[in-house]
């Protein structure tokens, strides 16, 4: 078995085992998320939850963080490997004619979601493992209520934070678009070339971003 | 087209021999029929070059009827040009307008070094093929009659498609990757969905994937360029089934 995670095709399954595990993060983070733009309690109630669990930060945050690393460091370790199988490159070549852009860039449109999560971390991780495992305060609060909703609101008044967000979020959705369906491929399953998941897959693909957008936005507009 | 021919801008990898580094060159072609395909085009220049005492391009070629897998070129950044479901030979100059100009290079992939011009060594296939791509039948006289095992028409459709693949390499030249997993994908499949490939299928995958590794070819991301370019129409759906065959053996 460990000789298939060598192969080239167990370095695909395991890049696709790593992609289903982070799409469905992603649809957790999102609800989470989203409650903000409704209900600033169930906001801060869900986010005291997530924050101060010690299943979810001892258990399923390692596992996260594990996922997330080892995606992008496969990723690389791939486009590696393939760059050093080409010859020399072609005088003309006509990729479009055969292939979308999203399928042949995913190198770039990770580079910025992996830039994206590294702002991501400086902006809200940090200060997070800063408040309740260095200055040990694991009350949630802040000058007598809830910090979270505060905190979001905060982050969302700047224009440049919101737009780097948005335009990262504009990049998930090309690098969702092609990888959705392309997991499905790698795990030996046809079906992601079946038309119910690829419309699926499209849903997926903008719907996740787009919820991300507006609660960006939202928060932007919308401060107190 | 009425009368006369086009008159072409050719730009051609020459490269004198593997260890010489290669070039770009131009070349002028005139009064090509819009009928003749891209190699009796080619086989025009070369009597013009041998003409005028220069060295003919060399290309690769056999059957020119689109069977035997010879004939390979990246023709205006396309595998066997731009017409779908064709190779090189079966390519038809109508698919150009008087005054183009036509890149023509070689297959490329670090797997598939340049041996002269637009000539490349494909051998890699080869020794993929003999990693496993065979059945191994007990020829000892009492041979059973390979029409008395029964086969659904379904399961001989997919086989029979699969082993359309003529191995001429056009997806791992188009693939961003270089990778030959439309090949390989096709050779593993057209034994794994019949009963006579059963036996050996485990480490048939195994033996081929591993073969197609060590020769230096890329890994899949899928993008499904191969597919659109391959001349016989080999299915991504045979990606699909290697990596299912190669996750079967590898648990077992």
């Amino acid at each position: 078995m460990s000789g298939f995670f060598k192969s080239s095709i167990g370095r695909k399954v395991a890049m696709a085992l790593s992609a289903f595990f982070l799409m469905f993060f992603l649809i957790i983070h999102l609800a989470v998320n989203i409650t903000s733009v409704f209900s600033e309690d169930v906001f801060n109630e869900l986010s005291h939850f997530m924050g101060t669990n010690p299943a979810v930060q001892f258990a399923l945050q390692p596992v996260l963080i594990f996922g997330v690393v080892f995606h992008f460091v496969m990723g690389f370790v791939l486009e590696l490997k393939n760059r050093k199988a080409l010859g020399v490159s072609y005088a003309k070549n006509n990729g479009a004619a055969n292939s979308t852009w999203m399928s042949r860039n995913m190198i770039y449109s990770g580079l910025v979601i992996l830039a994206f999560l590294v702002l991501h971390f400086i902006d809200f991780w940090i200060p997070e493992i800063n408040v309740k495992y260095i200055k040990g305060d694991m009350s949630g609060m802040h000058g007598g209520e809830y910090r979270y909703f505060h905190e979001i609101v905060a982050k969302f008044e700047s224009p440049t934070r919101v737009v780097a967000y948005v335009v990262s979020f504009i990049l998930l959705a090309l690098h969702l678009l092609h990888g959705f369906t392309s997991a499905f491929q790698s795990m030996g399953s046809t079906a992601g070339r079946k038309k119910a998941l690829q419309k699926f897959g499209k849903i997926y693909s903008f719907i996740i971003p787009l919820g991300f957008i507006i609660v960006a936005v939202y928060h932007h507009f919308n401060h107190h | 087209m009425s009368g006369k021919g086009m008159n072409l801008t050719l730009k051609i990898w020459r490269q004198k021999d593997a260890q010489s580094k290669g070039k770009m060159q131009t070349y002028k072609v005139n009064d090509i029929s819009e009928h003749m395909s891209f190699l009796e085009m080619m086989d025009v220049l070369n009597e013009q070059l041998i003409a005028e005492g220069d060295e003919p391009v060399a290309f690769d070629h056999d059957c020119r009827e689109g069977i035997c897998g010879m004939c390979s070129l990246y023709i205006n950044g396309e595998a066997h040009g731009p017409d779908r479901g064709v190779t090189t030979c079966q390519l038809h100059m109508r698919m150009f307008n008087d005054g183009d100009t036509i890149y023509i290079e070689p297959f490329r992939a670090a797997a598939f070094p340049v041996i002269k011009d637009l000539v490349v060594d494909r051998s890699a296939f080869e020794r993929i093929q003999q990693a496993g791509g065979y059945i191994s039948v007990n020829t000892s006289g009492n041979t059973q009659d390979a029409n008395a095992i029964p086969i659904s028409k379904h399961a001989a459709d997919e086989a029979m498609d699969a082993a359309t693949c003529i191995g001429c390499g056009a997806c791992v030249a188009t693939c961003k990757n270089s990778s030959a997993m439309l090949f390989v994908g096709a050779k593993v499949s057209q034994y794994a969905l019949l009963p006579q490939g059963q036996i050996e299928a485990a480490d048939r995958v195994k033996n081929m994937v591993a073969q197609m590794d060590l020769e230096g070819f890329g890994n899949c991301t899928n993008t499904g360029a191969c597919e659109i370019e391959c001349p016989k129409g080999i299915s991504l759906d045979n990606i699909a089934r290697m990596n299912r065959e190669l996750i079967k053996a590898s648990v077992k």
